[in-house]
């Protein structure tokens, strides 16, 4: 019964994540249309799009291989399974244990890799373009994310996302230093990966800055939803890390009861929001980087994990 | 099978190189030399695993061949066994391989004799004994790849690979001898098991130690001994670039671990850090300059060099482990070292394999003049795309699962008492990171370009699949490549008697925890299970796609490429090696490499062509190399002056020497 009812936790983990992503991403657009005094789009206009994308039917270059169909299938998939393995509501995932957070960045460096492969199959300017920067972008940003991971793991003791949530919870984590210099890192990393200002741009298209939207350009129909949504996936993912690990507050401890759940899920959605909230306003209050000052915004995070697994190795209480 | 059944075999190997030399009229002699290199190594192979599994005791044997008061010893132990699976396995994997691509060769008279030499003298070096076999199956080894690298010598820049890496061999072995000469002593007893009982001072221990660095790591490609790499192992045949880049560099990697975790006696505890130094600045180096060249085989042969530096990061700290008391933590880092030998041996002739193939079908070596194979070589794409993702570490691939054994230790390292450590691997941990996401770069950008896209020159758009037996080849290695990512608890196992023997400590069980997850320290702490990672990520893919096709749409319109509605019909237009690698290159090129970038673009109206001037240098070559050969000049030149003298001057000379040297006897005594 324990294990149905953990699998049933699990499954609908997986689902909420799936549920609310588009959400979230309607919910930015619409914060900064109204921070911008626009009306905006409404919140459920990315379902719309998705739904229309998958009925819409697809058009494939000349020179595509069979790789180009496949690979937003990957993508989602290796987006998903991570998405799936970060806590949201509940710390106690069923199969959190089958992957640590090493296997979670390793996981989102497999869809970025698919994806950059998908950039370059047409075989046009613009697709290799993007995979080239969006591959320079990770050569920073993937390292940084491992030092964060590395800073984690050597406060709670642990690489699993579950516990090190768990951890968070307890009264032993108390105010370290480290920890500050991780969380600015993990923000500057989750900027970086979802393509937001000011590292690229999400609303753009023909721009000879963008770099996500270069990389996906000769896709449409289903196969363009297949990598909004992991797009949209991506985003709750980070945001769902940042809140379990740096604002656990109201996340149901592991073997939790329903009454606990359910305020889980409701201080999960609040922060979502005020994630969101926050990212938007980010966004309309700086500008966008040149290509080439980006890897010094990215290199910030890099330093600053590296900065916080070196103060962990020399000293227990920072 | 016994010890003398596998020396039986391994002299069955030697003697097909002469075998190879009869009479070109002898029809498919390249298939029977081949066959019978994969039939004796896939015996070898079997033999190796068997005692591996079976956990059988040491075995040894002694020849009176060699020097008539030490015979010739040889001995089979864990840690042999091992190599001598990889070195087996590596071999049939290659001459398989070769059944079908050593057609093409234009001069198998300059292969054939040479091949099975080379894979027997890999052999007798894992199995040597006592120093001295040991050495003369190096230089063997040395000396039949160095003619393996100079068969194509006509072509391009072989002669000076091959020029380069016998200097470099000629190197290792002299600081190897060193080595052998300071552990044996006054005594002069070279058996490895004397050598065992007496270990030296800790003066003599550290000198050793560095020359065993030296030495083997010359072998292996550790910065800056790497140089002749790069150029020499692309420069022979495929199968033999395979079997230098996936089996030799392990096997110099075997001598390192012989002379250093055994022979060499108690370590000291800042024996690590060199190691781990060395080994993160290769793994850096390495695959940055993997992602500035064009040539495939050079990528690959870089890369190599990466990986090995990530071996030697593991390797030290599997020493700074051992020395400090931690016998698990050891065990771990050594288990990573171990599990990325192996790793890296199977996905380095994998990728080997497909580079020549796409040599064989296209007779081009030059990414910026491929493109788009993917098409026309459905299945080696697919086989070096498998490459490519488990050597980027792409879970649920076999090269995630050693890299987080890796990271795991790292995580351990903390513990350490000496400041020094605590310092410096934060760094390493760092350097290993952006190493294994600059690996992820360049083989985006090796198959991105050289498979995907359109053909950017004729050759590649005529090119055609191979034959049966190198994608035989290939597909083995790639299942290879998944099985041992998604069942790592077996592995790990079956490495525990040589871990155990290494470091004297062993990592608990990994396939009792069910599941068929891993978890290195405490399932509390760090688990990862591959099987279920598969398992989901083919199951969401699988899903999502039926979902979509069943409930939404599945028509499919094929028509030209939209590129924001300015698309080039012109191939030339797409991404080049150069380009896509550019911010990379931007980023790191300052202090890296001397990476120069010359833009001439003639004013509007002007009609000559815009040029662009790229020249990179490799650092080390300007740093170590120039001044030696500059020394190395400056002495001969000077030294020229003597074989101009008269007889008198001569004779005088010789009467100079010979009253210097009587003086000199008179006063040392």
């Amino acid at each position: 019964m324990a294990l149905l009812e953990s699998l049933a936790i699990q499954i609908l983990e997986m689902l909420i994540v799936l549920a609310a992503a588009p959400l979230l991403t309607g919910f930015v657009r619409k914060v900064k249309a109204r921070l911008l005094r626009k009306r905006g789009p409404p919140l459920l206009q990315p379902y719309r799009d998705l739904i229309k994308l998958t009925k819409k039917e697809v058009v494939i270059a000349e020179s595509a291989s069979w790789l180009f169909r496949a690979l937003p299938y990957l993508v989602f998939a290796a987006t998903w399974v991570a998405a799936a393995l970060v806590p949201t509501f509940g710390a106690g995932l069923m199969f959190s244990w089958s992957a640590d957070m090493i296997a979670i960045t390793a996981l989102l460096g497999s869809a970025r890799f698919f994806l950059a492969l998908a950039g370059m199959d047409v075989g046009t300017s613009f697709g290799g373009i993007g995979s080239s920067r969006e591959m320079m972008f990770a050569t920073l940003a993937e390292p940084a994310m491992l030092m964060i991971v590395f800073t984690l793991a050597l406060i709670a003791g642990s690489t699993q996302l579950s516990t090190v949530a768990a951890f968070m919870l307890s009264p032993a984590v108390g105010v370290r230093v480290s920890l500050g210099l991780a969380m600015v890192g993990l923000v500057i990393v989750a900027i970086a990966e979802n393509a937001r200002i000011p590292v690229d741009n999400p609303a753009t298209h023909l721009e000879l800055t963008m770099v996500h939207e270069a990389m996906v350009l000769e896709y449409s129909g289903r196969h363009l939803a297949m990598i909004e949504l992991s797009a949209q996936l991506k985003l709750v993912l980070y945001v769902s890390m940042i809140a379990c690990i740096f604002v656990p507050f109201g996340l149901a401890p592991p073997g939790a009861g329903w009454r606990d759940l359910l305020i889980g899920a409701a201080a999960y959605f609040t922060k979502l929001a005020g994630a969101g909230a926050l990212l938007a306003l980010f966004e309309t209050s700086v500008a966008k980087m040149r290509v080439f000052r980006a890897p010094d915004f990215i290199g910030v995070a890099l330093m600053l994990g590296l900065l916080a697994t070196l103060l962990r190795f020399v000293s227990r209480e920072m | 099978m016994t010890l003398a059944g596998g020396l039986v075999a391994i002299g069955g190997l030697l003697a097909l190189g002469p075998a190879a030399l009869a009479p070109s009229r002898v029809r498919h002699l390249s298939s029977l030399i081949y066959g019978g290199v994969f039939l004796i190594c896939v015996l070898m192979t079997g033999w190796a695993l068997q005692r591996l599994f079976a956990g059988a005791p040491p075995e040894a044997l002694t020849l009176p061949l060699g020097l008539p008061w030490l015979g010739a010893h040889f001995r089979i132990d864990a840690l042999s066994g091992f190599f001598l699976a990889i070195v087996d396995f590596g071999a049939a994997a290659a001459s398989f391989y070769a059944l079908g691509y050593g057609r093409h060769e234009k001069a198998p008279g300059r292969v054939l004799p040479f091949f099975p030499p080379f894979v027997a003298a890999m052999n007798l070096v894992v199995l040597a004994d006592d120093a001295y076999v040991f050495l003369l199956s190096w230089e063997l080894m040395s000396l039949a790849s160095w003619a393996l690298v100079m068969a194509h010598h006509r072509e391009g820049d072989n002669v000076r690979a091959g020029y380069v890496y016998i200097l470099m061999a000629t190197l290792g072995t002299f600081a190897l001898l060193l080595a052998f000469g300071l552990l044996g002593g006054a005594d002069g007893d070279l058996g490895f098991g004397a050598l065992r009982g007496h270990p030296p001072s800790a003066a003599v221990a550290g000198a050793v130690l560095a020359l065993a660095l030296i030495g083997a790591g010359s072998k292996a490609g550790l910065t800056p001994l790497h140089i002749w790499l790069p150029l020499a192992h692309p420069a022979a045949p495929s199968h033999v670039s395979a079997l230098m880049s996936g089996v030799m560099t392990k096997v110099a990697i075997y001598g390192f671990l012989r002379i250093v975790f055994d022979l060499l006696g108690p370590a000291a505890w800042w024996w690590g850090a060199p190691m781990m130094a060395a080994g993160a600045a290769t793994a850096v180096v390495g695959v940055l300059f993997a992602l500035l060249h064009n040539d495939l085989k050079r990528v690959l042969a870089y890369s190599t060099i990466e990986n090995i530096g990530v071996i030697f990061v593991a390797l030290g700290l599997a020493l700074a482990f051992e020395t400090n008391g931690q016998g698990t933590a050891a065990a771990l880092a050594m288990t990573a070292a171990l599990f990325h030998i192996l790793n890296h041996s199977l996905f380095k002739s994998l990728l080997f394999f497909g580079s020549g193939a796409v040599l064989t079908a296209t007779d081009e070596r030059d990414m910026g003049r491929l493109g788009g194979l993917l098409n026309l070589m459905p299945l080696s794409g697919l086989f070096m795309l498998v490459g490519a993702g488990a050597i980027s570490a792409l879970p649920p691939l076999n090269g995630f699962a050693s890299e987080w054994l890796i990271f795991q230790a790292i995580l351990l390292s903390p513990s350490l008492p000496s400041w020094t450590l605590k310092l410096e691997i934060p760094a390493v941990g760092a350097l290993l990171a952006l190493a294994a996401a600059l690996a992820g770069a360049c083989f985006v950008r090796l198959f991105g370009i050289s498979f995907l896209g359109r053909p950017r020159g004729e050759a590649a758009r005529a090119a055609k699949e191979v034959d049966r037996f190198m994608l035989a080849a290939m597909g083995v290695l790639a299942v290879l490549c998944l099985v041992a990512g998604i069942l790592p608890g077996y592995v790990i196992d079956a490495l525990s008697p040589i871990v155990h023997l290494l470091v004297g400590a062993r990592m608990a069980p990994q396939t009792d925890l069910g599941w068929l997850a891993i978890a290195p320290v405490a399932e509390s702490r760090s688990s990862y299970d591959g099987m279920l990672v598969f398992l989901f990520i083919a199951s969401s893919a699988l899903l999502a796609a039926a979902i979509i096709h069943r409930l939404a749409s599945d028509a499919t319109r094929v028509a030209p490429a939209w590129d924001c509605g300015f698309p080039d019909s012109n191939p030339a237009a797409q991404y080049t090696p150069e380009s896509f690698a550019q911010p990379i290159r931007r980023v790191f090129g300052g202090f890296v490499f001397r990476s120069r970038e010359k833009v001439d673009m003639p004013a509007p109206g002007d009609l000559r062509p815009a040029r662009f001037d790229l020249s990179i240098q490799d650092l080390v070559w300007d740093i170590v190399y120039r001044p030696v050969t500059r020394g190395v000049q400056l002495g001969a030149d000077r030294l020229n002056r003597l074989q101009f003298l008269t007889i008198r001057q001569y004779l005088s000379l010789v009467f100079a020497a010979l009253v210097f040297l009587l003086l000199a006897l008179a006063i040392w005594t």
